[in-house]
């Protein structure tokens, strides 16, 4: 893979602001935890805040934004097995 | 013999990327499936109590911050030794090697203090299931840890020898090590809220 410094320059930019993106992130999900909503709101919550905070880390830190389409399907193929997976409990229980 | 593995630094024609790149997200997909069980494990235990303790009540979670706070940090600091080794400054990506494996024996040493003030409260993994589950998963992440601070300790020292002969294979290398590194983060980013939030 192939980069200019210009484009290198840019992507440190981009990862000092996800860096504080996340960090916000981090305190914010916390502070959510101390305003005792009821445990379906909390939950829902939280894993928003951290489905943000790992889209932020795949997109940015793991270039995800600029990879090439095998990866992604790739990562499709994993995500609908990860779906089953969390799944199964939901439909035996 | 170094033409036995081919397009390990040069993407190849038929994937566009290069074969150690591929390797390495095959590697993740079936990281995700070995956290996905244990999540799902989690749920089915979860769903499947009487009662379950918040977390909040029994974990640290200030500490817990701190360590995540750390961890995104790590994540920062492989990901600008990827920049910089790509503009050629190789004492510069030595200096954020170096810091992200200090940031991540930080994370353990947290985990260590964590972990210790359990044991001396005599709560282990067999004191109940949510301490069984909750040890599970961290633990596995901890030896997940472990493993990145092996790999990138060698990458700083006796594997960046590389450099000289292959920059380009090195780079890649610093890639996949940099990709495993976020994938373990990424992890923890949903096990602090699950375990010490909810």
């Amino acid at each position: 893979m192939e980069h200019t410094q210009e484009e290198i320059r840019k992507h440190v930019k981009i990862y000092i602001s996800v860096f504080a993106a996340l960090a916000a992130l981090t305190v914010i999900t916390v502070a959510v935890s101390y305003l005792d909503l009821p445990l379906a709101g909390a939950i829902a919550l939280a894993l928003i805040i951290a489905t943000v905070k790992a889209s932020l880390v795949a997109a940015f830190f793991m270039h995800l934004i600029s990879e090439k389409q095998i990866i992604f399907w790739i990562l499709l193929l994993t995500f609908a097995f990860f779906l089953v997976l969390l799944f199964i409990p939901a439909m035996t229980s | 013999m170094s033409d036995m593995i081919r397009y390990i630094s040069k993407p190849h024609p038929v994937t566009g990327v290069t074969n150690a790149k591929l390797g390495i997200w095959c590697f993740l997909a079936s990281e995700v499936m070995l956290f996905g069980a244990l999540f799902s494990a989690y749920i089915l235990l979860r769903t499947g109590a009487t009662e379950w303790p918040v977390g909040a009540d029994l974990l640290n979670v200030p500490l817990a911050t701190v360590n995540t706070l750390i961890l995104i940090a790590s994540s920062v600091t492989i990901v600008m030794s990827w920049a910089s080794l790509a503009m050629k400054d190789l004492s510069r990506f030595r200096i954020y090697m170096g810091l992200t494996i200090l940031l991540a024996c930080a994370f353990l040493v947290v985990k260590g203090f964590e972990y210790g003030a359990k044991f001396e409260h005599h709560h282990f993994p067999n004191s109940s299931t949510f301490y069984a589950i909750y040890y599970t998963l961290t633990g596995l992440h901890g030896l997940h840890i472990v493993g990145g601070i092996v790999v990138n300790l060698y990458l700083l020292f006796p594997g960046s020898a590389m450099w000289q002969t292959e920059p380009e294979r090195f780079l890649g290398r610093i890639e996949c090590a940099g990709l495993y590194w976020h994938f373990v983060d990424l992890v923890w980013i949903f096990l602090f809220p699950v375990l010490y939030l909810l």
